[in-house]
């Protein structure tokens, strides 16, 4: 039985559509990214998984329960973490966590197997409260607190934005170890180094799914040639290699600009292009596509 | 029960943590007790009067004495022709002055009677009548005294004050206060704390917990409830120990009619989160919905007999009008419970309707 | 070739009691850089920034930006700058055009110059169409990109953007930051923060703050030279990790 099972599901809001005909099925255990920028229909969706809304069109089954005739079943067994979820400010940290165990009818001391590893982070501001955490404690914490019921799945939209990178990277580590106690995982984000890390990510746009795939096979799905380029002049490189034939899309890329090309491209004229324009130390290469490259592509269509 | 046990604390944490509100709470029906009181009382003391008299003979000697030892008037000025009355009046000196026919006692006598004038500010329309109508009693019982000793001085009306025999105004507006506080406190502030777990993402946590959404609203309830009880308790002390404002009538059933009022407003409140998205418009929706009718078309402040029919309508679907007037009969007039039972029915069935209504529209999805 | 110093900064400290949130910080920006000012959350970024825009008296030290004194004459520092924030960043009641009109407006423009400048705006950003839609029904992307062309609209001698790019797609935070660029084209000093690392490759100097202080200053090349990383984000997680502050 597969974990989440969703059947051809749509939400409009008057006249907005917000999920158009998306259908997609989650593995038990499975880490499930799910990808897109903001607006894409992402919220809709997790709120329709954890039966806070209903869809206007199609079925949807979580650990083979339908979330419109069992939500009472299924609210036991969701953990569920909002994009906007700020937890009491008011309350400290270990108060907040008392409380949402006591609203699943369980206590800390309980379920502390589960929540310990994240926990512990947060113990020497045990007293603090929530409203004087910085982001990443904040986010850490609201996670123990969609844990601490010992869910089979856990929700989690964009757990990470307008987190730095060092919690972002300690937050995956966590997410990673939840899916190891057999957790099974939905998360969107808006950082593409974080979908490297879903065992399948699913790319979202204007309220369709336009992929799921592993992060291995979106990459290798990458049908066109990408290159890395680099010179001593980065901002006007941009606009040089735009105006080169054969280059179909060019975009910065960290330290370097990465670009697609087409029928008609040479390389070696490339760069005598650019050399004649006056770009020094050029560095010109192969390059292997990522997720954000396929991303860039997807958006581009 | 444990759910429930663990939403309550942390409302109470809520309230107890916000030390802000929690004092105004605490203190705002004080400082309207003592505003009322004192401050803004309508009651006449100390008003400073002239008297206007021709022939300062004894019966005006002593009408003048009278006038002076009461608590009400402080003689201050004895004129001697009509055109001193606006000089004394203009230059803020006297609020009235009470003047006498030529030969005042004599003409008491004759069949043409004798003639007394009362020139009041009336700047302020609400208190020159009630500058007129103490001074009338004032007369009216030296009038009565004379009587007795058996000089027939005329007939003079007589006036009476049933309940408020001093026309306390205390009297009028500590029901009042009553309804306006409980009613601030039940209805406004239940509906901004559950809006406020709406606009922070908690309330979308809550409800995929499996905590039905009716143990959510009621918790938040209980600690608002508990205030009301204790702001009641504090007015009520307040009035009988500070106004002198006795509970005239059972204690019981006043608290009886006091708490299916708080019941009432809690329920209205919970109707104003079910609409409402964001605490701006719930503090809209109390404030300006509820309270400013309350304040005004209650009966707390003017008379309901007064008004225009459109404004009497809506008057009676205001829970306050009703708990005013419950109020007055239970603990100023002191009445028997049964004198009240219109108001507690209507009041009672309010509640329920607002209970049902709100429970109707509370959902356990967003939307 | 010596370029003008727009922002420069010695031993600027803010202390809120007993916390120093920021500590001991020296720095210039020339003129026409793209600036990024990393650090973790609770680094004292935040505070930083608020000193150099004149919302918040140093506690000690010095700083010029735009060439006025940062602690003396900050209205006019605010006439010469302009900001961003995620969190802040137009009327979402009002039109596109209206939003402009507004926040020129603010800054004294002329009329007939705003209407022309608008003109143009629209235009460069493909706009037009948009023009007398509410703001409230962008998407964010498009949100971001006029609030940032409203934030330089006034042609400032710097602009401050505080995380303008937070939860916005790839596709869309590289349509912002070729905006950021042509800015800087123009001359205009472009102050950012931001927490994506590929962007603080982007930058033309990134400076990385760990518990109030500056840690690292210097090219992105520089830095993982200096580092011995492979990407910037490796730089700072070597750094971000050794901070002591407990957020």
């Amino acid at each position: 039985m597969p974990a989440v099972k969703v059947e051809n599901i749509s939400k409009s809001y008057g006249k907005t559509v917000a999920l158009d005909g998306v259908s997609f099925e989650v593995e038990q255990g499975e880490l499930f990214g799910i990808i897109g920028p903001d607006g894409a229909g992402k919220t809709s969706l997790f709120r329709i998984l954890a039966t806070l809304i209903l869809a206007d069109e199609g079925t949807v089954t979580v650990e083979g329960f339908d979330v419109v005739k069992d939500y009472k079943e299924l609210r036991k067994r969701i953990g569920y973490m909002p994009g906007r979820f700020s937890l009491y400010q008011d309350l400290s940290v270990e108060e907040n966590l008392q409380f949402f165990a006591a609203v699943f009818g369980t206590t800390i001391r309980e379920n502390y197997h589960l929540v310990g590893d994240i926990y512990k982070f947060l113990v020497p501001f045990r007293k603090r409260k929530a409203g004087k955490l910085s982001g990443g404690m904040k986010q850490k914490l609201a996670l123990c607190c969609a844990l601490i019921h010992k869910p089979d799945i856990l929700y989690l939209d964009e757990p990470t934005t307008g987190v730095d990178p060092v919690s972002r990277k300690e937050f995956w580590e966590m997410l990673k170890k939840l899916q190891r106690d057999g957790i099974t995982i939905i998360v969107s984000t808006p950082y593409m180094d974080e979908a490297n890390m879903c065992d399948r990510i699913a790319l979202i746009k204007g309220g369709r799914f336009i992929g799921i795939e592993t992060p291995e096979n979106i990459r290798r799905s990458f049908s066109v040639p990408l290159w890395a380029v680099r010179s001593g002049q980065m901002h006007r490189l941009l606009n040089d290699v735009r105006a080169f034939s054969g280059v179909k899309n060019c975009y910065a890329f960290g330290e370097t600009h990465h670009f697609t090309t087409g029928e008609g491209f040479d390389r070696d004229k490339l760069w005598s292009y650019l050399e004649g324009l006056g770009h020094t130390s050029l560095w010109l290469e192969p390059a292997e596509a990522t997720i954000e490259d396929c991303y860039m592509q997807l958006a581009k269509m | 029960m444990r759910e429930f046990g663990a939403f309550v604390k942390k409302e109470f944490f809520h309230i107890l943590r916000d030390k802000r509100t929690m004092l105004i709470v605490l203190v705002m029906p004080v400082v309207l007790i003592i505003l009322f009181g004192f401050a803004l009382s309508t009651e006449v003391r100390n008003v400073n009067i002239g008297i206007l008299a021709p022939s300062p003979d004894p019966m005006v000697r002593q009408i003048a004495d009278k006038l002076d030892a009461s608590e009400y008037f402080t003689v201050t000025q004895w004129l001697n022709t009509p055109d001193d009355i606006h000089a004394a009046m203009k230059a803020d000196e006297v609020q009235m002055v009470v003047a006498f026919g030529q030969n005042f006692s004599g003409g008491l006598l004759s069949p043409d009677g004798s003639q007394l004038q009362m020139v009041v500010d009336a700047s302020d329309a609400n208190m020159a009548q009630s500058y007129t109508s103490y001074a009338s009693g004032i007369i009216a019982a030296y009038g009565s005294e004379m009587t007795a000793m058996g000089q027939d001085t005329g007939i003079l009306s007589q006036v009476q004050f049933l309940y408020n025999p001093q026309m306390k105004s205390a009297y009028n507006f500590v029901p009042g206060i009553m309804g306006l506080i409980m009613m601030l406190i039940c209805a406004m502030m239940t509906s901004i704390s559950i809006v406020r777990e709406k606009e922070m993402g908690t309330m979308e946590v809550l409800l995929v917990s499996p905590v039905r959404p009716i143990y959510i609203v009621v918790s938040k309830m209980v600690p608002y409830f508990v205030l009301s009880c204790i702001n009641l308790a504090t007015i009520l002390l307040l009035s009988v120990f500070v106004l002198g404002v006795p509970v005239a009538g059972s204690l019981a059933a006043l608290w009886l009619v006091s708490l299916i009022y708080i019941i009432a407003n809690l329920s209205l409140g919970l109707l104003i989160s079910t609409m409402a998205q964001q605490q701006v418009i719930a503090l809209m929706f109390s404030g300006l919905l509820l309270m400013m009718p309350t304040m005004l078309l209650s009966g707390m402040v003017f008379p309901i007999e007064s008004m225009p029919w459109p404004l009497r309508g809506i008057s009676c679907i205001l829970p306050a009008r009703w708990y005013v007037a419950a109020v007055r009969k239970l603990m100023i007039q002191g009445l028997p419970m049964i004198y009240a039972w219109k108001e507690i029915v209507i009041l009672a069935s309010m509640a329920v309707v607002l209970i049902g209504t709100s429970l109707k529209k509370l959902n356990n999805r967003l939307e | 070739m010596e370029r003008e110093i727009v922002i420069h900064v010695e031993e600027l400290t803010k202390q809120f009691g007993n916390f120093t949130a920021v500590d001991h910080i020296s720095f210039d920006v020339v003129k026409g850089e793209v600036f990024g000012f990393l650090g973790a959350n609770g680094a004292g970024k935040t505070t930083a920034m608020r000193m150099l825009c004149g919302l918040s008296r140093p506690t000690s030290g010095t700083g010029t930006v735009a060439g006025y004194d940062i602690t003396r004459q900050y209205e006019a520092i605010k006439k010469n700058i302009g900001y961003m924030s995620q969190k802040f960043s137009l009327y979402e009641d009002l039109k596109v055009w209206e939003n402009i009109r507004l926040y020129a407006g603010i800054y004294g423009m002329k009329d007939t110059e705003i209407a022309r400048k608008t003109d143009e705006l629209l235009e460069r950003l493909n706009f037009a169409r948009e023009r007398n839609t509410m703001v409230k029904s962008l998407p964010l992307g498009w949100k971001q990109k006029l609030a940032f062309s409203v934030s330089i609209f006034h042609d400032p001698a710097i602009v401050f953007l505080d995380e303008p790019t937070g939860g916005v797609d790839p596709y869309t935070r590289r349509q912002f930051w070729e905006m950021i660029y042509e800015a800087a084209d123009r001359g205009i000093t472009v102050f950012v923060t931001t927490h994506y690392m590929d962007e603080a490759e982007y930058c033309d100097r990134v400076s990385i703050m760990v518990d109030g202080r500056i840690d690292a200053l210097g090219t992105p090349r520089e830095l993982k030279e200096r580092f011995c990383a492979r990407s910037m984000e490796e730089v700072f997680q070597g750094l971000a990790r050794k901070a002591s502050r407990a957020d």
